[in-house]
Parts: structure tokens; C-alpha cells; sequence
């Protein structure tokens, strides 16, 4: 079985199905699915936002409401044409949206959530108390859709329009993840690397719930003209929560698990609407009790929902297919100038740290220039790690100046140090787990591509696209990854997942390369070819700072040494000199006393 | 308007405000030491109130067989925990505390003339069968995914959410209800009439907040808590059971919950849904205090109160949606002086 059910043929199965269900079907069957094709559309948005990006939202059934909305009293009051009031309704969806969005997601996650949870109580009581709008009565006589002189009046047409927008929606979903940008909102939740590499988070969390909102405006819209009537009731905070629920039990990281989570709770309700209260012998909400229940149940045995663990049955097939994968050769990408060979890349001017009354770093200096290794080293707790962070604005100094190419950089974010040319890599591993090797280390190259995601979305980015990943192949294959480009990051021994590090760092094409514990981890064998690259890439000219506790590694490999100790400079000089300096090793074999 | 109806909306917006803060204190305390946003809290509200109602009229709690279900849920699922573990020993203490317990509690109750009991013992009983579900909704929604991210804790805030109100429509039916109040009658001062209710109200509203305060700063397990809201981690390596604060922390949110609906019920009719809007009120109080800071959400929610009360009266039919739009103004300033967050650099 495994051989014939490819993903591609499934889905042009399901396209047939689907096809064939307002020719073949009785009305009941047609109407829900048309309502199965309409939530799926929102639950997608929510993906989208919730399980991409890690934010959510509980007022997108407002947004679903802004665009029938827009479009009943447009077309009834002012005789505007629906595709018009499309148009409208949209923009003023993205108004809203980036001003929301402006509004809350500069603060902690929660309160994009509990600002959605206001926006949509207000809207609610906004549709039911504007005269202009019906108030609770609603609109009714919206004129039906006009596509090319075809009538969409009943629904068994309109099914065509609604699945035909959703189907378009989740493959350029698709497209717009599987690229540059797509990447980028696929780390948002690591947001000190994806920072680190350059990426503007805020924007790419602006532009996932201007998506999810649209997506929901344009349900709406098509709710609107499928039945022809809209009050406010569809459109309460009850129903923002239902979309969540259908998003969170499909399975809130797959585009599919919308489909699926769409689906299971719109036929579940039907069938509990019938049954529970015969079953029970009362009244009551018990679709909602049955709702939150399965719900819990779900977050706590399956997080990722319903749909993976299904795709899950089908694993062979997946594999299969991403085994046959290979990377095309593209052009390469640009690269920077590399300066004059020995000029002063990196300068740090008595650089101070304090966290509270603690003094980590203390009138640091420190000079790396181009075509050498520096190695910080020092015992734990030396600060070595806070000093990273200052130079990559990480976590900006105290006091003190630092230049990088001659620019004064201790003011800037991390983001604005990585465009200048500086990358580094973490001591504590930050990849996606979930993401390929491949996709990782592209992450680095982030800034030397320019589509943005409508590009992406529509297949508009693909010379780019290949050029990137050939890049990262490429810098992978530097690394001795090139066997693992499509292994998940997370099946990698962690020795492993550091070299992914450096080498998505290498894809930024950097001047200067900050590596913080690279060997940790490594076996003899991996050690050396660490060591062995390190040493090309100086030959080409790139200034490598790197903190490191294996001293055979350091003294075989660095230039220069300076070591720390409690936050103060101990000393510095070439690898030789330091071996031999009494009050290194005192510092690390601890005093000898007389 | 004239001052006597300015005077009397401010009394309203006093009144509920002080039902605002109490709420949003209890939010800010859970959510500090579970990172738990509790959008149930309002159903305890309703919870609360209904339940005294059907005690002051005779009827049995109907929410009884609730705390017995979920009793006997929560000694299965420690149960099994404890024997997995191989502390059989724990048994016994675990079915009595969880399942027996409520289950005497129900006997009781039954034996008791409930409409002839004197008012505070009805408040008693009341609280009796609605405060546990406070522990118990922890225990079985919320510990399992304790250490889970802000976000998957609030959609399963949600949920039980769902829960409750669909119950409480199948507990309380679809028709509101009031109690009689603590006192009858008020008193005139000048050109004003106070009930004496809104005494009790903003009186009993501050008692309980001052008792809060005195709990956090001076009982040994006030200052668990404090201790988990500031540092989990630091506060279990010093002994503190996480789980134990998490159940502390939601039987004072369900116990300030119910008691608030009991102070309200008197003075308007509440629903079985009429929680939810008073909670999320009690959260805009709690979100003008940045869900951080106690003295700042009191502050919030008594401004939510007055707000709602003379925009109820230029507005009304827009009051909801002028009290639920006071929170851009709040996120927008706090918005422009946060510099950097990074709460959810999770792995």
C-alpha cells in the first residue's frame, strides 16, 4: 500500500472526492462541507499563527465577522459589487490587524491573546447595537457571487468557490513555508538566535496574524455570500474559541491538521448536537462540555495534535519522499569583501557587564583581527559567555565601547550586528529540532536573500530559494554534514548539532565568526576536522573569536590566548606563553602554597 | 446628570469595582504562580452565587455530584501515581481526602435543613460544594501540564472554560437568580441612598484583601507562594512542591471566586454564563496592573467599575465594549516601554 499512496496522489484523490460531492450528494452532506471548507479556512490562519509561530488568537471569529460584515452592508446599502467589497473588507482586516498586532506583540506572548479576547467581545457588541448594521436582526437579502457572467447562487456552486480558495490557500501556505521567509517564522519561538541571524521577529509575527486574519476575513466573506444573511451571533468570542479548539486538535503545525480539526469538529457537534441530550435527558451546552474535554485530553497526551500522529501511520511513504531529495546546484550567492589580511576586525574598549550588583565582565579588552584565531578561554563562570553576548548584542554591555569594522556596535541589536557581518553560534544548541539540517543552516543565509512571502507564496523566489539552499549544502558539505542535509535536526548526536551551528553561521558569509564551545561534544576524529576547517577559513581571511575548554584543541589551533577569570582579563599572549604562565595556572590547577 | 445620580453611578462603580479587584487579584496570584491565565475564574462567580441560591431556597447543591465526580477522578489519577511510584502507603489518606471526604460532605448535606440554617452557614455550605473544584480543576487540567508554554496553558484555561459554562447551563439551568441580602435595607446620607449590601460589598471586599495580604506576608505557606511566583525553579530546589502551590493558589482563586458571586448575587441577577464577562472585567483590572503588580490591579479594576457604571449610563449599549477598549490604551504604553521580551525562547 505504502508504495502506491504517495502525499501527491493522495491529494489528487481528495481533490477527485471533493470534485464529485455536490454532483453526488444529498443537500445536508453539501452544507456541511461547505462549513467544513469555510472553518478550515480560519483553523488555517490559527496554524498559521499558533502552531508556526507560537502566538495565538481568540478573536478571529471577529475577523471572520469584519468581512461579512463588510460585504453584507456594502452590497445592500451601497450596491457595491461583492468582489469590491472583497477589497474593502481585506483592507480593512489588515488595518486592524497591524494596529493590533502593532499594540501587542512587542509584549510577552499572552497578550496578543487576551487583546484578541477584548477585540472580539467589542466587535460582537459593535454588530448587535449598530443600527446601520441591523443590530441583532442582522442583514439580509446579500446578493449572490458573479464569476464571469456565472450565477453562484446556490450552494452546491458556491462549494467549488469555497474549496477552490481553501485549496489555494493551503498550498500557497505551503509554498510561503517552504522558503526563505517561511523559515524564518518557523524559528520565531527561538527568538534570540533567529534575532542573532539577523531576522526581524516582530515583523514576521505582524505579518502571520495580518495572514491569519485575512484568511478568516475571507471566510467570512464567503460565509456572507453563502448565506446570503449574516447577524452577529456566528461571529462571538464563543466561536473565536472554537476556531482555536479546531486548530489545537488537529494539530496546530500542519496546514492539513486544520483540514482535519475543521472537519472533526463541525461533524462531531452535528452528531453530539442530536445525541447528548437524548443520551442525558436534559438540555444544555453539552457539545461544549464534550469540546473542552477532548481538548484537554489532546494537550495532554497528543500537543501536536491529531493529524501527526494519523500522518504518522503513513511514515513510510514521508520517508521515501524526502530520501529521494537532493539539492540542485544554483549560481553562488554574492559574497562580501574580506578585509586586508591582519587589520583589526573586532575591538573591545574596557567593556563592562553588570547583572544587578554583579560585576560579570569587568574593563575587558580584547582585539581579533582578519585571518586569525582568538581563543577566550577560562574557567567556568569566567564570564567568557557574557562577553558573546556582548559583542553580539545578545545582551548589550554595561559600560564600554566595542567596534566592529571600525563601527561602534555596543548600542545596536543583535540583528543589526549580524547585517554588518558578524555571526556566531551558541553554547547551548538553538536549532530547530523539528526543521532538516539543510533548513537550519539556511536560516544563517537568511540576509543575503530578498523575496519576501507573497513572492514565496506563489513560487516567485525559487532561483533564490535554490541558490540558498545550494549555499547551505554547501557550507554543510564544508562541515562533513553533507550526508545528513535532510535528517531532522533533533536526530542528530548533539556534538553534531553544534557543527550544523557553525555551519549556519558560515552561510551568513561572515567577517567575523563568534563560535562559543564548538569541540564539545566531539570525538577525536570530528575534533581534528573541526580544527582543519577553522584553519581554511582563516586562510581565506575571516577573523574567528572562539571560547573553547579544550586546551589541545585551543593551543593547537589559535594564534593568540586570553584568559579570563572571574570577569577580569588574567592574561593574554600567544598559545605557548600562556602555557607557561604561572598565574594561568594557578587560576586553573588552583595556588600552590609555600 | 445631577450630582445625586452621579453620586449613586459612582456607588455602582464602587461596588462592582471592589467585585473587580477581588477577581483580578486572584488572577494576578495564579497566574504569577502557575503562568496560568484562569479565563474560568468568572465561572466560579457564577458557580458561587447559583449555588447559594439554590441553598437559600432549600434545594441541595447542585453542584455536588461535580465535586464527588471530580473527587473520585482526582484519587484515581494520584492513585495510580502513588502506586507507579510504590507508595502504596499513600493510598489510604488519598481516597479519603479526595474521594470520601465529599462524598460525607453530600451525606451531610442532606441531612441538614438547609432553608432554616442561619446566613453565614448557608454561605458555608455554598462554598463547601464550589471552593473544591478550585484544587480539583488543577489537579486534573492544569498539573499534568505544568511545565507546558504560556500559550498551550491558556488554551487549556479555555477549555475548562467551555466546560464549566456548558455544566453550569446543565447544573442551573437557563433562568438568573438572586439571594436576599446580608442586611435589608440601607441608609440615607445627604441626597444619597446606600444599601447596606454595598457596605458588605466594598467592606468585605477590602477585609479579604487585607487577609490576602497578611497570608502572603506572614503565613509560611503566603510565603511559598511568593517564593514560586518569583522563582520556580529556586523555589522547588528550596522544598516547595510546585503542585502543592498550584492547588493553594487556585482554592483561593475559587474560594475569592464563589465568595464574590454570594457579595453580587443580591444586588443583580446572575446567570449561568454571567461569569465570564465579570472575570474578563477583572482581568482588564489585572492586565492595567501588567498581571504583575497587586496594589495596580486593584487600582485598574476599581477604575473598570466606574467606567462601566457612567458609560452604562451614556452609553449603554456600548458600555462593554468602552470597558473592553481601556485595555489599548494600557497595552499601548506598556508596549512602548517594554524594550525586549523573551518568554517564550522555549526548547
Amino acid at each position: 500500500m505504502a508504495a502506491y499512496l504517495t502525499p501527491n496522489r493522495a491529494l489528487i484523490g481528495f481533490v477527485l472526492a471533493l470534485g464529485l460531492i455536490p454532483l453526488l450528494a444529498g443537500q445536508f452532506t453539501v452544507t456541511i462541507v461547505n462549513y467544513i471548507g469555510l472553518y478550515a479556512l480560519v483553523a488555517l490562519g490559527l496554524v498559521l499563527l499558533t502552531g508556526i509561530g507560537g502566538l495565538t488568537s481568540f478573536g478571529q471569529a471577529a475577523f471572520v465577522g469584519l468581512g461579512a460584515y463588510a460585504t453584507a452592508y456594502l452590497t445592500t446599502r451601497h450596491g457595491m459589487s461583492p468582489w469590491g467589497t472583497l477589497i474593502v473588507g481585506m483592507a480593512v482586516t489588515t488595518a486592524i490587524s497591524l494596529a493590533l498586532g502593532f499594540i501587542t506583540l512587542r509584549l510577552s506572548g499572552h497578550f496578543l491573546p487576551l487583546g484578541t479576547i477584548a477585540w472580539g467581545i467589542s466587535l460582537y457588541f459593535i454588530f448587535g447595537n449598530l443600527q446601520a448594521l441591523g443590530g441583532h436582526g442582522g442583514i439580509d437579502g446579500i446578493p449572490s457571487v458573479d464569476l464571469f457572467g456565472l450565477d453562484l447562487g446556490n450552494s452546491r456552486a458556491f462549494f467549488y468557490i469555497i474549496w477552490a480558495t481553501l485549496l489555494a490557500a493551503i498550498v500557497t501556505t505551503q509554498n510561503m513555508l517552504d522558503s526563505r521567509e517561511g523559515r524564518a517564522m518557523r524559528c520565531l519561538r527561538a527568538m534570540t538566535m533567529t534575532e542573532a541571524m539577523g531576522i526581524n521577529t516582530l515583523r514576521y509575527r505582524m505579518v502571520l496574524f495580518m495572514i491569519a486574519a485575512q484568511f478568516a476575513c475571507v471566510s467570512g466573506w464567503l460565509y456572507a455570500h453563502l448565506q446570503r444573511f449574516v447577524n452577529p451571533t456566528p461571529f462571538s468570542l464563543g466561536q473565536g474559541i472554537e476556531y482555536l479548539f479546531m486548530a489545537v486538535l488537529g494539530g496546530a503545525a500542519t496546514v492539513w491538521g486544520a483540514v482535519f480539526g475543521a472537519s472533526a469538529v463541525s461533524m462531531l457537534k452535528e452528531y453530539l448536537q442530536d445525541w447528548l441530550p437524548k443520551l442525558l435527558g436534559a438540555t444544555g451546552n453539552f457539545e461544549n462540555v464534550v469540546f473542552g474535554l477532548l481538548t484537554i485530553i489532546v494537550l495532554h497526551r497528543a500537543r501536536d495534535g491529531v493529524w501527526p500522529i494519523l500522518m504518522r501511520v503513513f511514515a513510510s511513504t514521508v520517508a521515501q519522499r524526502d530520501a529521494a531529495r537532493s539539492v540542485e546546484p544554483a549560481l553562488p550567492l554574492p559574497k562580501r569583501d574580506v578585509p586586508e589580511r591582519g587589520s583589526d576586525v573586532l575591538q573591545v574598549i574596557n567593556v563592562t557587564k553588570r547583572f544587578g550588583g554583579l560585576v560579570a565582565n569587568n574593563k575587558m579588552n580584547l582585539t581579533v583581527r582578519a585571518g586569525e584565531v582568538m581563543a577566550l578561554i577560562g574557567p567556568n563562570g569566567a564570564g567568557k559567555s557574557t562577553l558573546f553576548n556582548c559583542i553580539s548584542g545578545v545582551n548589550p554591555p554595561t559600560e564600554g565601547e566595542i567596534r566592529f569594522m571600525g563601527q561602534r556596535i555596543e548600542q545596536l541589536g543583535s540583528r543589526e550586528i549580524a547585517k554588518l557581518g558578524m555571526s556566531r553560534s551558541f553554547q547551548h544548541v538553538r536549532l530547530n529540532q523539528d526543521m532538516t539540517v539543510l533548513e537550519n543552516a539556511a536560516i544563517g543565509a537568511h540576509l543575503r536573500g530578498r523575496k519576501n512571502f507573497v513572492q514565496s507564496a506563489w513560487r516567485l523566489d525559487r532561483e533564490e530559494e535554490r541558490r540558498l539552499l545550494w549555499e547551505a549544502a554547501h557550507q554543510l558539505q564544508r562541515c562533513g554534514l553533507g550526508e545528513h542535509l535532510f535528517d531532522t535536526c533533533g536526530s542528530l548526536p548533539l556534538g553534531k548539532q553544534r557543527i550544523v551551528e557553525i555551519a549556519r553561521a558560515l552561510c551568513s558569509d561572515p567577517t567575523l565568526l563568534l563560535l562559543d564551545e564548538p569541540a564539545a561534544g566531539l570525538r577525536h576524529l570530528e575534533k581534528k576536522a573541526l580544527a582543519d576547517l577553522l584553519d581554511k577559513l582563516r586562510g581565506e581571511g575571516m577573523a574567528i573569536l572562539l571560547v573553547e575548554h579544550d586546551m589541545d584543541f585551543v593551543m593547537g589551533l589559535a594564534d593568540r590566548v586570553l584568559v579570563m577569570e572571574f570577569g577580569e582579563f588574567l592574561a593574554e599572549g600567544l598559545p605557548r606563553e600562556i602555557q607557561t604562565n604561572p598565574k594561568v595556572l594557578e587560576a586553573y590547577l588552583g595556588g600552590v602554597d609555600e | 446628570m445631577d450630582s445625586a445620580v452621579a453620586l449613586l453611578l459612582a456607588q455602582d462603580g464602587f461596588t462592582n469595582g471592589a467585585i473587580y479587584a477581588l477577581l483580578s487579584l486572584a488572577l494576578v496570584l495564579v497566574f504569577a504562580v502557575t503562568r496560568v491565565i484562569f479565563i474560568p475564574q468568572g465561572e466560579y462567580v457564577a458557580y458561587g452565587a447559583l449555588t447559594m441560591a439554590a441553598v437559600v431556597t432549600g434545594q441541595l447543591p447542585p453542584t455536588m455530584w461535580l465535586v464527588v465526580t471530580l473527587g473520585i477522578a482526582v484519587a484515581i489519577v494520584d492513585g495510580v501515581v502513588a502506586v507507579r511510584e510504590g507508595a502504596k502507603s499513600r493510598l489510604p489518606l488519598i481516597i479519603v481526602k479526595n474521594a470520601v471526604l465529599p462524598i460525607a460532605a453530600m451525606v451531610v448535606v442532606r441531612l441538614l435543613p438547609l432553608k432554616e440554617l442561619s446566613y453565614p452557614l448557608q454561605v458555608l455550605v455554598a462554598l463547601a460544594f464550589v471552593v473544591p473544584l478550585g484544587p480539583q480543576v488543577y489537579r486534573l487540567a492544569f498539573q499534568p501540564v505544568a511545565e507546558a508554554s504560556v500559550l498551550l496553558l491558556l488554551i487549556v484555561s479555555v477549555a475548562v472554560h467551555f466546560m464549566m459554562v456548558g455544566m453550569g447551563l446543565y447544573f442551573f439551568g437557563a433562568e438568573g437568580a438572586r439571594i436576599p441580602p446580608f442586611t435589608e435595607g440601607g441608609l440615607t446620607l445627604g441626597a444619597t441612598f446606600i444599601q447596606y449590601q454595598t457596605i458588605w460589598i466594598v467592606g468585605i471586599a477590602a477585609l479579604l484583601i487585607a487577609g490576602l495580604a497578611l497570608f502572603f506576608e506572614h503565613s509560611i505557606y503566603g510565603k511559598a507562594l511568593r517564593a514560586t511566583a518569583i522563582n520556580r525553579t529556586g523555589a522547588r530546589l528550596m522544598g516547595i512542591s510546585a503542585d502543592l502551590a498550584g492547588k493553594l493558589c487556585f482554592t483561593l482563586a475559587a474560594l475569592v471566586g464563589a465568595f464574590s458571586g454570594i457579595l453580587i448575587a443580591p444586588i443583580t441577577t446572575v446567570y449561568y454564563d454571567t461569569g465570564f464577562l465579570i472575570g474578563l472585567k477583572g482581568f482588564v483590572g489585572a492586565i492595567i496592573g501588567g498581571l504583575v503588580s497587586y496594589p495596580l490591579a486593584a487600582a485598574g479594576s476599581i477604575l473598570v467599575g466606574l467606567l462601566e457604571s457612567y458609560s452604562s449610563f451614556y452609553a449603554s449599549a456600548y458600555k462593554e465594549v468602552i470597558v473592553f477598549t481601556l485595555i489599548i490604551p494600557v497595552l499601548l504604553y506598556q508596549s512602548l516601554t517594554t524594550k525586549h521580551v523573551d518568554d517564550e525562547d522555549e526548547h
